[in-house]
């Protein structure tokens, strides 16, 4: 194994950069749960939020899709 | 990857997830230069076409009771109308035409990238970044002509105490100049992503030729893997087209109404 | 591993970072938006629009004439219950009219029944009046051949005009 260690820290970064993809996981169940517990509250109000919902659920995910960009950036461009 | 490749090439897997986003010449097997014929231009055009195909040849019968085509395109009209006028207001109509230009272009853009041996145009960043930075142009300048300065207003919020506002001000710019970032890089990253996890799988689906035994249990189970995350990869086409939309609807209602 | 970085090199790395093909790309999608822009703007969302707004107008007008034709169903029915009250009216009259003719009728024919029934009662009274006249007479003339009778058989000479005085007398006492 006489591999270089810059790519051997690529890969060690771009594994651990996945973990910010549990991170948006756990962000997006956060956003779409509190939007259930809620609409089950008030489910008449419900229909006229939905566009909330999916505008939180793209900010929650975004930033996972980050962690997934820098993990691709690690594995191949560096 | 390029290892993994390389260490597959004896042990039989082959696993190339990101060949599939190769931007590649039509015809022949030159350098790419501007104006070259692609695959890009081939799936862009193919996008145009299916746009052209579903707004004005299923429209073309103008009948008062639709036909399922003319149904569709009117949901896809009523649907972005709507949007537009619920979340950027009654003067964000002007922009709808462009709007549902993005929208249309995203999603079939989007949705043929799924068919087999597609190449997806959205899942990259200069085109997905393109889009935003269209976006973020038209609100930055519109917000600039509706509203003059006043448009600063928007980071400058005034509910919050006095002391908070200069960070909250240099928070505000930080976020508007991310917008075009995380605008482009959410939509390109989604459609890498599914595709790429597709394509992973994809890549342990033969193991049953190279080991029967391993194979038994691998090659269903990748199978199933392709098929659900193909699903899932079809729901996440429409929903990275609407959230494209609905957030240029957002930042639209910014620059006409910075005054939340 | 050893061969990675040769592989990297050769390689394309990620697509998505291949600057040489942003020109390409860039260009075409420049094309292929303008196209879309101007199908829609131009043919496509004219027509939807203009397709909706006929739908819209159709359906005003439907239930338009669907109102009209509720109010025309509603005014029949105002004119049938007119219709139907009227024509019981009418029947009341009418029945009125035959019972006042049919006492009519009745009374005349109770009067005339009452006169009829009067005129025989006074007849039969009248009859009855001349047989207690008859029978008066007969008895009166039976008592004053006994009266006559007895006053001969006890030796004296009856005097007719005082026997019949007599019996008279006593006929009426």
């Amino acid at each position: 194994m006489e591999g270089d260690i810059v790519q051997m820290g690529a890969y060690i970064g771009a594994g651990l950069a996945c973990t910010g993809m549990g991170g948006a996981a756990l962000g997006v169940g956060h956003v779409a749960g509190n939007f259930l517990a809620g609409a089950l509250r008030n489910p008449s109000a419900a229909g006229g939020q939905t566009a909330t919902l999916f505008i939180g659920i793209a900010f929650a995910e975004a930033l996972g899709i980050f962690s997934f960009l820098v993990a691709l950036l690690l594995m191949f461009a560096v | 990857m390029a290892t993994e490749a390389q260490g597959a090439a004896e042990g039989g897997l082959v696993f190339h997830p990101m060949d599939q986003f190769m931007v590649k010449p039509l015809f022949g097997d030159g350098a790419v230069g501007i104006f070259t014929l692609t695959n890009v231009t081939f799936w862009m055009a193919l996008t145009v076409l299916a746009i052209f195909g579903l707004l004005v040849l299923g429209t073309s019968g103008r009948a008062t009771i639709p036909t399922r085509t003319q149904s569709i395109a009117e949901l896809a009209y009523d649907f972005i109308r709507k949007m537009v006028e619920d979340v950027a207001g009654k003067d964000g109509l002007v922009f709808f035409p462009y709007i549902m230009t993005l929208f249309l272009f995203i999603l079939f853009a989007n949705i043929l990238g799924l068919l087999p041996m597609a190449f997806t145009t959205t899942s990259h960043i200069a085109v997905t970044a393109v889009l935003a930075m269209l976006v973020f142009l038209t609100v930055t300048i519109v917000g600039f002509v509706k509203n003059g300065a006043g448009f600063l207003g928007l980071f400058w919020v005034s509910s919050a105490p006095l002391p908070l506002r200069p960070i909250l001000a240099l928070i505000e710019v930080i976020s508007y100049f991310v917008r075009p970032v995380s605008h482009s890089i959410r939509l390109a990253g989604n459609m890498m992503a599914g595709h790429a996890v597709i394509k992973v799988f994809a890549a342990f689906a033969p193991m049953i030729v190279i080991s029967t035994g391993i194979g038994l249990v691998v090659t269903p189970l990748s199978i199933l893997a392709i098929s659900t995350i193909y699903a899932l990869e079809v729901l996440v086409a429409c929903i990275q087209a609407y959230v494209f939309t609905i957030l240029t609807c957002v930042y639209l209602k910014d620059a006409l109404h910075p005054h939340h | 591993m050893a061969t990675a970085p040769q592989e990297a090199a050769s390689g394309p790395g990620l697509p998505q970072l291949d600057f040489t093909t942003f020109g390409n790309q860039i260009f075409w999608l420049a094309i292929a938006l303008v196209a879309t822009y101007f199908i829609l703007s131009r043919i496509a969302l004219p027509r939807i629009a203009a397709v909706l707004a006929e739908r819209q107008g159709s359906i005003t007008n439907d239930l338009a004439a669907a109102e009209d034709l509720k109010a025309k169903a509603v005014e029949a029915e105002a004119a049938y219950n007119k219709a139907l009250a009227d024509a019981r009216a009418e029947a009341q009259t009418i029945i009125a009219q035959a019972k006042a003719e049919i006492k009519a009728d009745l009374d005349k024919a109770m009067a005339k029944a009452d006169a009829e029934i009067s005129a025989r009662a006074a007849e039969g009274e009248k009859k009855i009046a001349e047989i207690r006249a008859n029978a008066m007479e007969s008895v009166k003339a039976v008592a004053k051949d006994t009266a006559a009778e007895i006053v001969a058989a006890m030796g004296g000479k009856a005097d007719g005009r005082t026997v019949t005085a007599a019996v008279n007398a006593r006929m009426k006492g």
